[in-house]
């Protein structure tokens, strides 16, 4: 029997609790969420660190307290959890399986909240033997704060976004301290560069313009090679620990009829985070890879706004006036497509990435005239934000951001 | 009688001999069974219409082909039946079609026809529209490459063969009635030796004979594809073969995922399979050429295999029989489809040289499926674990145990796919091994 209600949000980490919790708020009580884990929370559930939680709840929490915490204020909604969505169909209609078996889901509205992941070792083309021991942050933190354990002793970390921050921090928590950070471009990709890394690398030497070649080890990693531009050099490990380039998690929604930009490699989405499906709405890190907790936080307390419109049949039901097209040095630009009144009182809001550190203009035009622009810095790890008036969109037909280098 | 090698080969000899009541003993260097060559192939079930006409390998193809379909049920194993387009990608290869067809027919794969562009692209919509032309052959289909000899193994054993792991033959003496292996696990006698020892073949041969062959290890990468580009092709595209190689495949898999590959590269070591950055780009672009669409999907999983290539085109089985040895080496690519077929003809060899053969009613033993297109376990319910191939924590913790509980992770992955799909272990790596923890031998 299909189980029917107002709201299905799929995922329950910071954009997806975030989101029934706000909907509550907004008076709907008729909100399913299904979880495929056994626990609430999403991905800060296994980063046993601090730094959760400050913009959203005045409060710095670990990982899993935060977790706890979008979980305890989401509780008034229906958290179904081990339940798996399988497969979207168009109208609201998804497929699942839990411990029972198959079980449909029907509602007037569906939030895709499943979050991201990092790229794993293959689909980064990475030559070498293919041992254990070669893992992305994610699995790492499972290991040492889920399971207590680390099944290696001397890692190197690959990469310097963000996360390899919280790769340190769960090494430390485990007594590891790695022998090295391994980094391909000139600077550390994260903000505050150096500073953190300083502070909290305790000394572990960072290999920037390094590339990694190579990993060494039939079973068990036995070392790597790598090439700091003096030619290949071997260093002895026990594991290496791929971090960042965080990736959409869309296993449900790629072989779905919803559609996929080929940027952000997310659901496609409209000013109101509204899929090509109607019926279906995306918010947090499913949108592009990757946003803070609290910023997917905000984006599931957003749509959780939308959701309430489109529920009081307050959205445009048309087809979008517009879709963005993107031109120079950016990864992405969301939202991908426009509609003139949209929305409907208040600017429309932007946000894109670049594909690496670049100075330049970024503008955008509506039917080939300019109606925005301003110079910007960036580095690929930041978010690029900006706000256009409604009245600039006009009765465009095509709207192009685009980014000229300097 | 000890069979030397628990890969697909040595797995379906060691089945065939058990159901004659043999009781075999099956010795394998590695944590468990399928660690070398039977490890990375393309999962193609072969008819056999390209094999040389007269040689052992044709035969083998087409006999183990037959005995495939014959207890694919039976041992739950599976058949995606997608039939194979050998496309023609310019004039000269079109002008080797007729020939590729007529071979066919000699070969008794009657079936065969030549199709044209416009057949092949209302066949293959999303192929790209460079194809000028194929040859089809609709009995060439999709298995389960670990499953297929996984089961072989759980028959033989249910039959009362034995299986001994990290067992390592370093050496042998003849005694004129029988041998004595010196393994790593001990002295172990045996009537009969055979050896399926894939890429260690020429070096376990040495003990009996110097050997007639040399093994140079082929090694073949695959890049396997996220499971929405399976979309992208319903037949198995295959090459107009070279004289070296049959060439880069692109094809369906039985979990649902899209395979380009093999790359053919000599190399010495014979345990070592090392993917490499440049070939796999180079794979994914000559699978974009064949499928432009498949530009827009993201690869789950890359690898490679290590067949055990010789110096003969032919595979190289022979019996001595004066010095109780069964040779089956030189098994190539198609080893997965001919291993049913080279155990039939072990088994004949065996029966006419040393006797001893009994038809016994077979044990069947189902294996757990795996593929895409019929029911798995998370279907009708169950704790999901592994969320990109939707593995149980009962499927795990049956690969767990067992009469051939999985000896490594490796092993386990074969057995039930956990940590193979797309997040590559992101997700459940760490409940894995929690479940296995103490269950794998270290």
């Amino acid at each position: 029997m299909t189980h029917e209600s107002d709201v299905l949000i799929l995922g329950g980490g910071p954009a997806g609790l975030s989101c029934a919790r706000a909907l509550r708020g907004l008076g709907i009580h008729n909100t399913v969420l299904l979880e495929r884990e056994s626990a609430l929370g999403g991905i800060p559930r296994h980063c046993g660190h601090l730094g959760f939680g400050l913009r959203e709840f005045g409060k710095v929490y670990t990982g899993p307290d935060y977790a706890k915490r979008l979980a305890d204020e989401a509780s008034g909604s229906d958290l179904k959890l081990n339940m798996t969505a399988l497969k979207l169909e168009p109208g609201g209609l998804v497929r699942a399986t839990g411990p029972n078996g198959p079980q449909d889901f029907h509602a007037k509205a569906v939030v895709l909240a499943f979050g991201a992941r990092e790229t794993p070792r293959s689909a980064r083309l990475i030559s070498g033997g293919r041992p254990f021991g070669v893992m992305n942050t994610g699995a790492l933190q499972q290991f040492v704060y889920l399971h207590g354990k680390c099944p290696f002793e001397r890692p190197v970390v690959i990469g310097s976004e963000l996360v390899a921050f919280s790769t340190l921090l769960t090494l430390r928590h485990a007594g590891l301290k790695p022998l090295a950070i391994i980094e391909e471009s000139a600077r550390i990709t994260a903000r505050a560069p150096g500073t953190w890394i300083a502070r909290l690398g305790f000394g572990v030497p960072v290999l920037t313009n390094t590339r990694l070649l190579r990993i060494i080890g039939r079973d068990r990693v036995t070392g790597i090679e790598i090439d700091r531009g003096f030619g290949p050099e071997e260093m002895a490990c026990d594991s290496v620990i791929l971090t960042g380039r965080f990736r959409p998690e869309t296993a449900v929604i790629a072989p779905s009829h919803v559609d996929i930009d080929s940027g952000t490699h997310g659901p496609a989405i409209d000013a109101y985070f509204r899929c090509s499906d109607h019926r279906y709405f995306a918010a947090g890190n499913v949108l592009r890879g990757i946003e803070t907790a609290g910023q997917c936080w905000r984006e599931g307390k957003a749509v959780a706004g939308t959701v309430v419109k489109a529920l009081e049949n307050g959205l445009p039901v048309r087809e979008p006036d517009a879709r963005v097209t993107v031109q120079g040095p950016l990864a992405y630009v969301y939202p991908q497509r426009i509609y003139r009144d949209a929305p409907i009182d208040h600017p429309l809001l932007f946000k894109a990435r670049v594909t690496h550190a670049v100075r330049g203009r970024l503008s955008v035009a509506v039917d080939g005239s300019v109606v925005w622009s301003r110079r910007i810095s960036a580095l690929p790890e930041r978010r690029i934000a900006w706000q256009l008036p409604t009245r600039d969109i006009g009765s465009c037909q095509q709207v192009s951001v685009q980014l000229d280098a300097a | 009688m000890v069979i030397i090698g628990a890969g697909v080969v040595g797995c379906a000899i060691f089945r065939r001999l058990a159901m004659a009541g043999l009781a075999p003993i099956m010795l394998e260097a590695a944590p468990d069974i399928l660690d070398g060559a039977s490890k990375g192939n393309s999962a193609l079930l072969h008819t056999g219409f390209d094999a040389p006409e007269d040689s052992v390998e044709r035969r083998c193809i087409q006999s183990g082909y037959r005995e495939y379909l014959a207890i694919k049920d039976k041992l739950n194993l599976p058949l995606i039946e997608s039939g194979a387009l050998v496309v023609a990608w310019d004039e000269e290869q079109l002008a080797k079609l007729p020939a590729i067809v007529a071979q066919a027919h000699r070969n008794g794969v009657a079936d065969v026809t030549q199709i044209d562009r416009d057949a092949l692209r209302r066949r293959e919509p999303h192929l790209s529209a460079r194809g000028l032309g194929a040859v089809h052959v609709p009995g060439e289909h999709i298995i389960d490459p670990w499953s297929a000899p996984l089961a072989y193994a759980h028959q033989g054993l249910a039959h009362g063969g034995k299986i001994l792991r990290r067992c390592r033959v370093t050496g042998g003496a003849f005694d004129s009635t029988r041998w004595t292996l010196q393994t790593t696990l001990g002295d172990i006698s045996a009537g009969v030796v055979i050896n399926a020892a894939g890429n260690h073949g020429d070096l376990v041969e040495a003990i009996n004979q110097p050997p007639a062959f040399a093994i140079t290890p082929r090694k073949g990468q695959f890049v396997v594809f996220d499971k929405p580009a399976s979309g992208l092709l319903h037949a198995i595209i295959l090459p107009v073969p070279t004289e070296r190689t049959k060439g880069v495949v692109a094809c369906r898999t039985a979990f649902g995922n899209l395979l380009v590959g093999p790359t053919a590269e000599d190399q010495q070591d014979r345990d070592r399979a090392d993917v490499d950055h440049a070939m796999l780009e180079q794979l994914i672009a000559k699978g974009v050429e064949m499928i432009p669409g498949l530009a827009q999907h993201s690869v789950n999983a890359i690898y490679a295999g290590l067949r055990p290539a010789t110096q003969f085109k032919d595979y190289q089985i022979a019996v001595n029989r004066e010095r109780r040895w069964i040779t089956a080496a030189g098994i190539r690519s198609t080893g997965l489809t001919a291993a049913l077929g080279i155990a039939q003809m072990v088994g004949r060899s065996f029966a006419e040289s040393f006797g001893d053969m009994r038809e016994v009613d077979p044990i069947w033993t189902p294996v757990p499926n795996l593929a895409e297109d019929r029911p798995r376990q998370y279907m009708t319910g169950g704790d999901i674990v592994c969320h990109c191939e939707l593995v149980t924590r009962s499927e795990i913790a049956a690969a767990l145990a067992g009469p051939l509980p999985a000896g490594d992770l490796g092993g386990l992955k074969r057995r039930t796919r956990c940590m193979m799909g797309r997040c590559q272990g992101f997700y459940c790596s760490a409940q894995v091994l929690a479940i296995a923890e103490g269950r794998l031998q270290p």
